[in-house]
Formats: structure tokens, C-alpha cells, sequence
């Protein structure tokens, strides 16, 4: 039986090995996905963002709870940063998520970002793609601790919760890019500090200023995620949202748009490589040296006449085993 | 580019978390992708962690003097769900007697108090590849 095969019979082994092959770039992985895309497009997912501390992993630990008390299944997929000097990485996530390490309709992947940049990792839509397959009702990213402008969760989530605390500065940070744009719903965690109302006040001032019509407007809610007070309304929320996306048929459209983008994206990259072994072969590569050293043709001249001939799709030209790199 | 990941966990009832912590830094700082379970995990918890993170080690902490049942019960269960190839490595107050005892029954090894970082660096580096 092929992995994809076992991922579709709730095997956990199987999918966690398939997670890995495609965490680590491995070609095999990426086979079995093939075979497990017809099978996605059906979970609701949700990303959470917000900065270290922020208590994002404390946050998804109460919504697994809340779902699971709907029978729903839970696939979470956490990330945490890899040191930018060693490559290593601690992924801690999971210690606030353990009271649900033996539930069977709960999985919980850690990844290291391995120098993404965005707030997730390279794999993250792929290994959604996986948890989707295997049946999870609800799908939950939770990014890295962000800064500014790490958005690419926006993407990936049907509905992103953007989490903050009091106490991280003026009403200047609430009106800055980044961030603060993308959240569908906003969570003021750790709500029974100091300066809990005025970073609420903050946050919807901010959103009063912008001209909503017909957009969903972004709810904001206070919570005390370690104790779970706040967490039915932050739910509520969520399927507000749900619904909104599924009334105005955006909730599948979700979907397709993320299929065009892998599409492109893997168009693009397997263009770009593919070109660049053609031209790295071409045995003229001497020649052009040539021409380049006597300044018989400028550098941006022969770039584009190069390429030109390259991407006619009559192209026969001369390749061998000759290798520039 | 394949990566080796660790769990380092510290099941059982028991609070001291320092040492973990330091060799989760180490083996971090050494390039490994370490997941840390936090405090209090059963045999049970544990396996399964590792089995839904695919690793291709866990490594145990123990200082309560329940080390024979916490490691035989984590190698019980890996057993049962045929995940043998894991390989399991530990460390804390463990009697020369019984770190015998654990190694014949299949931990691959077990550090002491007062070995140093690099030993367990080094051993990690050469025993733990990443799973084909």
C-alpha cells in the first residue's frame, strides 16, 4: 500500500512520514501528494498570528478543546523558528497543546521555518494539503511569534486571528501596515492586564477609520486565553466569519484560488530551473565569453538575444553535456 | 534536505526540567530540530508525539527513580506500534545496575550526571540519522 493510500485510512505513521518527506524537499513526498489532491478542498482553516508571547499556543490549546466538544477532528501545524547560525531549531508549541497528545482525532505537527520567511514554512500548504486528506474538519496554523510583516498565514487561512497583548505600544503601532491589516478577527489576549481596554479602544479605532462596505468587519474580542475566559466568544466568531465567507461563496473560491497559486508557483519554479539547465548546456557558451571580453556585444544584448531563442518552442539548439556549473 | 528530529521529553512525575532544557539547547545549538513535550508526559503521550512528529529519536529525562518503568514502557509501546527503528536515549539519576538493565533491553544510551555537553553531542551525531 502507497502512503497516500494509508494517509486516506487515518493511518498516522503514514501521514506523519508523508509530512516529513515533503518538510524536507523530498521528491517522493510530493508523488503521494499527487495522489491525495483529489481527496482535498474540504477542511476549514485558521490561522492564528501574533507576536512571541502574544500566547498563540495557549490560544489553539483552548480552541482544540472547544472544537473537539463539537466532535470535530483537529489538525494543527505550529511552527517555530530554526537558528538563522546552526540550522537547529526547539519547537515548543506543543507543551501548552498536551492535554491532547492522546486524543486519536487530534494531530499536532511541529515545524522549524529553515529560513522562510513569512511566518510559516515552505511545506505548510502542502502539509495542510495532507491533514486535509486524512479528514480533519478544522485545520490550525499557528505561525511563528511575528513582527511586522510576516502575512503570508492570510493566505493560507480561510480566517486569520490576529493575537495581541496590552503593554506593546502606542496607538501608532495599531495604525502601521503589516500585520495589523490582515487579521479577520483580533484577540487582545491576557485581557486582566494594564492597558487591556486602551489596546481594545486602540484596535477598533483603528478599524473605524476604514470604509468596510460589504467586507467583513473584523470583530475584536478580549480574552484570558490560560484560564479559557473569552474562548465561546472568539468561537462565535470564528463561524461568524465562516458563514460570512460561506454566504458570499468564498469559502470554496478559497480553494480554488489556492490551486491556481500552487499551480503557478510550481509553473514558475520548474520553468525557471528547467530554462537554466537548457542555457547552462549550450555549447556556445565560449563564444559568448568571447564576445563579451572584446565588448563586441554588451552584457544586456546577448542576455536577451539568448533568451529569445531559447524560449521559441522550435529551439534545437546546441546542447551537450557541457556544464557550466 | 533531510533533517534529524529529536523529541526530548520528561515523562513521569517529576518537576526537574533544567537538565532537559540544557541538552534541548545543545542539541539545538548543534544543529538537530529538537520538539520539547514539557513537563508530566506519560509513556503513552509520549509515543504518541513521536509518532505524529515522525522523529527519529526521543530522548528521556528522568530524576524520579521511575526510569526502568518509564523506558520499558516507552519501548513497550513502540513495539506494539511497529516503530522499533525509533531510537531511544535518556539521561538523569539511573544506578549503574539499572543503566545496565535499560541498555539490554534496548535504550541506546543512557548519560549520567556530569557528562559533558560535547559527549552527548557527539553521540547523538554519530547514532541518530534521519529515517529513510
Amino acid at each position: 500500500m502507497s502512503l497516500a493510500e494509508k494517509v486516506l485510512q487515518n493511518d498516522i505513521r503514514a501521514a506523519a512520514r508523508l509530512m516529513r518527506l515533503l518538510d524536507d524537499e523530498v521528491e517522493e513526498g510530493r508523488e503521494e501528494l499527487k495522489k491525495l489532491y483529489q481527496y482535498t478542498g474540504k477542511s476549514y482553516i485558521i490561522g492564528i498570528t501574533g507576536p512571541p508571547g502574544a500566547g498563540k499556543s495557549t490560544l489553539v490549546d483552548q480552541l482544540i478543546a472547544a472544537f473537539r466538544k463539537e466532535g470535530k477532528k483537529i489538525g494543527v501545524i505550529a511552527v517555530d523558528p530554526s537558528s538563522p547560525f546552526t540550522g537547529g531549531a526547539i519547537l515548543g508549541d506543543r507543551i501548552r497543546m498536551q492535554r491532547h497528545s492522546s486524543d486519536p482525532e487530534v494531530f499536532i505537527r511541529s515545524l522549524a521555518s529553515r529560513g522562510h520567511l513569512g511566518g510559516l514554512t515552505a511545506s505548510t500548504e502542502e502539509i495542510c494539503l495532507v491533514m486535509d486528506a486524512m479528514g480533519k474538519d478544522i485545520i490550525i496554523l499557528e505561525t511563528v511569534g511575528v513582527g511586522q510583516d510576516e502575512v503570508e498565514v492570510v493566505d493560507l487561512a480561510h480566517t486569520s486571528i490576529l493575537v495581541t497583548v496590552p503593554g506593546l505600544g502606542d496607538d501608532v503601532q495599531a495604525i502601521k501596515a503589516g500585520v495589523m491589516e490582515i487579521g479577520n478577527i483580533f484577540v487582545v489576549n491576557k485581557a486582566d492586564r494594564e492597558g487591556a481596554d486602551r489596546a481594545f479602544r486602540e484596535i477598533v479605532a483603528m478599524l473605524d477609520m476604514i470604509s468596510w462596505d460589504g467586507r467583513f468587519r473584523p470583530p475584536v474580542i478580549k480574552v484570558q486565553a490560560h484560564i479559557g475566559l473569552g474562548i465561546d466568544e472568539l468561537v462565535e466568531k470564528i463561524y461568524n466569519h465562516k458563514k460570512f465567507l460561506e454566504d458570499h461563496g468564498l469559502f470554496h473560491k478559497f480553494f480554488s484560488k489556492r490551486a491556481k497559486s500552487m499551480f503557478e508557483k510550481v509553473l514558475m519554479s520548474e520553468l525557471g530551473k528547467r530554462l537554466k539547465k537548457r542555457i547552462l548546456a549550450d555549447i556556445r557558451w565560449a563564444d559568448w565569453e568571447r564576445y563579451l571580453e572584446t565588448r563586441m556585444i554588451d552584457p544586456y544584448t546577448l542576455a536577451f538575444n539568448v533568451l529569445d531563442e531559447m524560449i521559441t518552442i522550435n529551439y534545437k539548439g546546441g546542447t551537450n553535456e557541457f556544464s557550466r556549473l | 534536505m533531510r533533517k534529524v528530529r529529536i523529541l526530548m521529553a520528561k515523562p513521569g512525575l517529576d518537576g526537574h526540567d533544567r537538565g532537559v532544557k540544557i541538552v534541548s539547547r545543545a542539541l539545538r545549538d548543534a544543529g538537530f530540530e529538537v520538539i520539547y513535550t514539557g513537563l508530566h508526559q506519560t509513556p503513552e503521550d509520549v509515543v504518541n508525539i513521536a509518532l505524529q512528529e515522525d522523529v527519529d529519536a526521543i530522548g528521556m529525562s528522568v530524576l524520579s527513580g521511575a526510569h526502568n518503568y518509564l523506558f520499558s514502557r516507552v519501548l513497550e509501546l513502540l513495539k506494539e506500534k511497529n516503530a522499533q527503528e525509533i531510537v531511544v536515549f535518556g539521561g538523569g539519576i539511573i544506578p549503574e545496575d539499572d543503566v545496565k538493565y535499560l541498555k539490554s533491553i534496548g535504550v541506546s544510551e543512557l548519560f549520567l550526571p556530569g557528562t559533558p555537553l560535547e559527549t552527548i553531542i557527539n553521540w547523538a551525531k554519530e547514532n541518530i540519522k534521519p529515517l529513510s
